[in-house]
């Protein structure tokens, strides 16, 4: 992919032309300490949208005031990649909003950037107690409920303030990153076979989507082309991976609502999910399969029979749980018109996946940007238009539907023969760069990396689906009681990991 | 109404036994090597992605708490000397609890706690699958509650913290305060490579290591992730319910 250099004084008004003309939407954007190199900070912007990718690139000058103007007046969901540069490149945004810390917390020294090539990763890190202020409204009857960052399930750190009248929810902030492990700078260094453990562990999840956005982005950039069967058997995971997401997430809904037979029949499916990815990968989550230049185990034809049989009474059990939460007006009358996240919210702050498509945007990454053998798969992409929590339950029950076919279309036409699962990954051009992206369960999963000498990562940046939707969530509550906020949060079922990194 | 009776009642008992949980094939477990072949070339250690292979002189030494079970080593090995088991009880208690209050007392705490274990969750940076794991003990194949094992929600109500994750920065400060806040005799579990090792994730500016380097750890559990039959092998373990130690 090519990036179009603009200065950074014009940086605004091409984003500008860009949002007037309405065809593409910031997917992402990232910074680069490319000082060894060019002698500058690298900003880069990433846009999608009708079908195509567009790429900017501007320059900051490493000697300069190391300033560049803020699209957050523009793009909203630019927000948050601004302060996440602020905290780890110290590349100053003008004219942003909210210029807080983000992915650093109170504990982080002023005037230290992790991720600048200078940094010395070696060095102790003095702790400091820099002041952090939560957003919060005052009023005659407000009141503040602090929840986490450990919460009373067993759910992933994240602190929640929420400002309420009554039991009404009037304002929601949200400190995260609390996970936030730094396997971004942790792989810089790595050569690209021993980063995929790494990248295959950004999130348990998404494990599959992560790996495969990586190992194609590297596929990309080394000009490899892979063998069609571990296409086919890619492509078999990645939908056994959004399978058992959905599926599990169906099942934690009833939890939301404390519908007990939800819970225990959707737990149970899943596991057996579960057990049918062990008996493929050797791992549960799927782990192991996907690697650069491939895949590492066979499906022979015969195990494919095996699975497909499997599947097909896993589906059967699904539909039986389908059929109890649609005809339960208790169930119903909990999930419809909860959690409301209009389209227009959802299009300025460029939500993606499941929650993109159940607020009546119709985008889907397989299908808009075909990558492995999607093109060749025939597959319906479910958009329903309500926004709430039961339009985020019945997009993921008819996705589980559309996966399933196409785990069956690819499994009947599999070439057989295990010869030529994975080709091996030739020299790549030092300072190359480039894109890779899949669709996980949560939505778009895009990494991008620029390979350095002797094919070691001198740049990984990810952008999760979790990136995107997470300040949707802010969003969707107000309004809503507390009580629901549990039920809204698992509708939208987002990774922290995936967003923390 | 009746369709939801009708879907209990037909669907059964789905609990399976705790030594129930089969392997499959390509399940990687326990990693093995066959002293006897080995051709000491090191290959393995440097190409393990979590340096859980340690040579030291002509010892070969293999940490599971930093193993991934990735299999790397055992098909990149030229003498073909290593191999998987289908072993996942891989769980170990640690000196941790004998040193701090002698023998007689650790046999005390594990008889009380032997006959209900209640466990907070922290996850102080995990990637989630080891959470996900946890939860699935509360599904009906494995229904904790069977063994008198319940997970609650604060960590004053609770006799053990099983804690998933590398340390990150930024909840150091909640580790310690919600190791605090459970009351004494505690036990605390490290779950997973990340959290028993922090080796999945080198040392970054973000990280701060093993749950061990912040609070005492008494139970390790290995795996990425552990599968929920490993786990429910370690709180068993940890109540004392095992002939073996």
């Amino acid at each position: 992919m090519q990036y179009q250099e603009v200065a950074t004084c014009d940086i605004e008004k091409q984003a500008e032309r860009i949002d007037t003309e309405g065809v593409y939407r910031l997917a992402a954007m990232f910074a680069n300490d490319e000082r060894s190199i060019t002698g500058n900070f690298a900003i880069y912007y990433i846009f999608v949208g009708g079908g195509g990718l567009h790429g900017l690139k501007t320059m900051v000058q490493g000697g300069g005031n190391l300033e560049f103007p803020s699209l957050t007046p523009i793009f909203q969901n630019a927000a948050w990649y601004e302060r996440e540069i602020h905290d780890l490149f110290g590349l100053v945004p003008i004219g942003h909003p909210d210029l807080r810390r983000l992915v650093l917390h109170e504990n982080w020294p002023v005037g230290l950037y992790p991720l600048r090539k200078d940094f010395n990763v070696e060095q102790e890190i003095p702790e400091a107690n820099i002041p952090y202020s939560m957003a919060s409204v005052h009023g005659e009857g407000v009141f503040e409920v602090p929840v986490g960052p450990i919460h009373a399930g067993i759910i992933e750190p994240g602190h929640f303030r929420f400002s309420q009248s009554g039991e009404q929810i009037i304002n929601l902030d949200a400190k995260l990153f609390f996970t936030h492990r730094g396997i971004e700078k942790g792989v810089e260094g790595l050569p690209v076979e021993l980063a995929l453990y790494q990248a295959e562990r950004i999130c348990g999840a998404c494990s599959v989507s992560h790996a495969l956005s990586y190992c194609q982005a590297i596929e990309t950039m080394s000009h490899t082309k892979i063998p069609p069967k571990a296409e086919c058997i890619r492509v078999v995971i990645a939908e056994l991976e959004r399978l058992y997401n959905h599926v599990g997430d169906i099942g934690n809904l009833c939890a939301g609502v404390g519908f007990s037979v939800g819970i225990s029949h959707g737990s149970w499916l899943k596991e057996l999910l579960m057990r049918l990815n062990e008996r493929i990968t050797g791992n549960r989550f799927l782990r192991g399969m996907v690697i650069p230049g491939g895949v590492h185990m066979d499906i022979s034809s015969e195990f494919s029979r095996e699975i497909q049989q499997e599947l097909d009474e896993i589906l059967e059990k699904f539909r039986e749980l389908m059929g109890l939460l649609q005809d339960n007006s208790t169930f119903l009358d909990r999930v419809n018109y909860t959690g409301i996240l209009a389209r227009q919210a959802a299009l300025d702050l460029g939500v993606v996946g499941v929650a993109a498509r159940a607020s009546g945007i119709d985008i889907d990454m397989r299908r808009d940007y075909p990558y492995s053998i999607y093109q060749q798969l025939k597959f319906i992409v479910p958009v329903h238009t309500s926004g709430d929590v039961a339009a985020r339950l019945w997009v993921r029950a008819e996705e589980v539907e559309q996966s399933l076919a196409m785990i069956q279309q690819i499994l009947a036409t599999m070439p057989s023969g295990s010869e030529g699962l994975a080709v091996v990954i030739p020299p790549i051009t030092p300072y190359s760069s480039s894109l890779g992206w899949s669709e996980s369960a949560r939505g778009g999963n895009l990494h991008w990396l620029m390979v350095g000498e002797d094919n070691r990562i001198y740049r990984y940046f990810v952008r999760s689906a979790s990136y995107h939707n997470w300040p949707a969530v802010t969003v969707a509550v107000l309004g809503n009681i507390i009580p629901d906020f549990p039920l809204i949060n698992k509708s939208f079922e987002l990774c922290y990991a995936c967003l923390d990194r | 109404m009746i369709n939801i009776l009708k879907k209990i009642i037909y669907t059964g008992t789905l609990t399976e036994k705790q030594d129930e949980g089969e392997t499959p094939p390509r399940f990687r477990g326990e990693v093995i090597v066959d002293h006897a072949g080995c051709q000491d070339c090191k290959r393995c250690a440097t190409l393990c992605p979590t340096k859980a292979i340690v040579i030291t002189g002509s010892t070969m030494c293999i940490n599971h708490n930093a193993c991934i079970f990735c299999g790397r080593c055992v098909e990149h090995c030229e003498s073909q000397q290593l191999h998987h088991t289908k072993q996942y009880e891989l769980a170990t208690v640690s000196n941790c609890l004998e040193e701090h209050m002698g023998q007689g007392v650790k046999a005390s705490i594990r008889s009380a706690l032997g006959r209900s274990l209640h466990i907070r969750h922290v996850d102080v940076g995990s990637c989630n699958a080891c959470d996900f794991e946890m939860s699935a003990l509360g599904n009906p194949i494995y229904d904790l509650q069977q063994y008198g094992i319940d997970f609650v929600p604060s960590p004053r109500h609770a006799d053990m913290l099983m804690v998933t994750g590398v340390v990150t920065r930024n909840l150091t400060q909640a580790l310690r305060m919600t190791y605090e806040a459970v009351p004494t005799p505690k036990i605390v579990m490290a779950v997973g490579a990340c959290a028993a090792s922090g080796q999945v994730f080198p040392s970054s500016y973000a990280t701060r290591g093993a749950v061990d380097r912040i609070i005492p750890v008494d139970v390790f559990v290995p795996g990425c992730p552990p599968r929920p039959q490993a786990l429910l092998y370690g709180l068993l373990l940890a109540m004392n319910k095992f002939k073996t130690i």
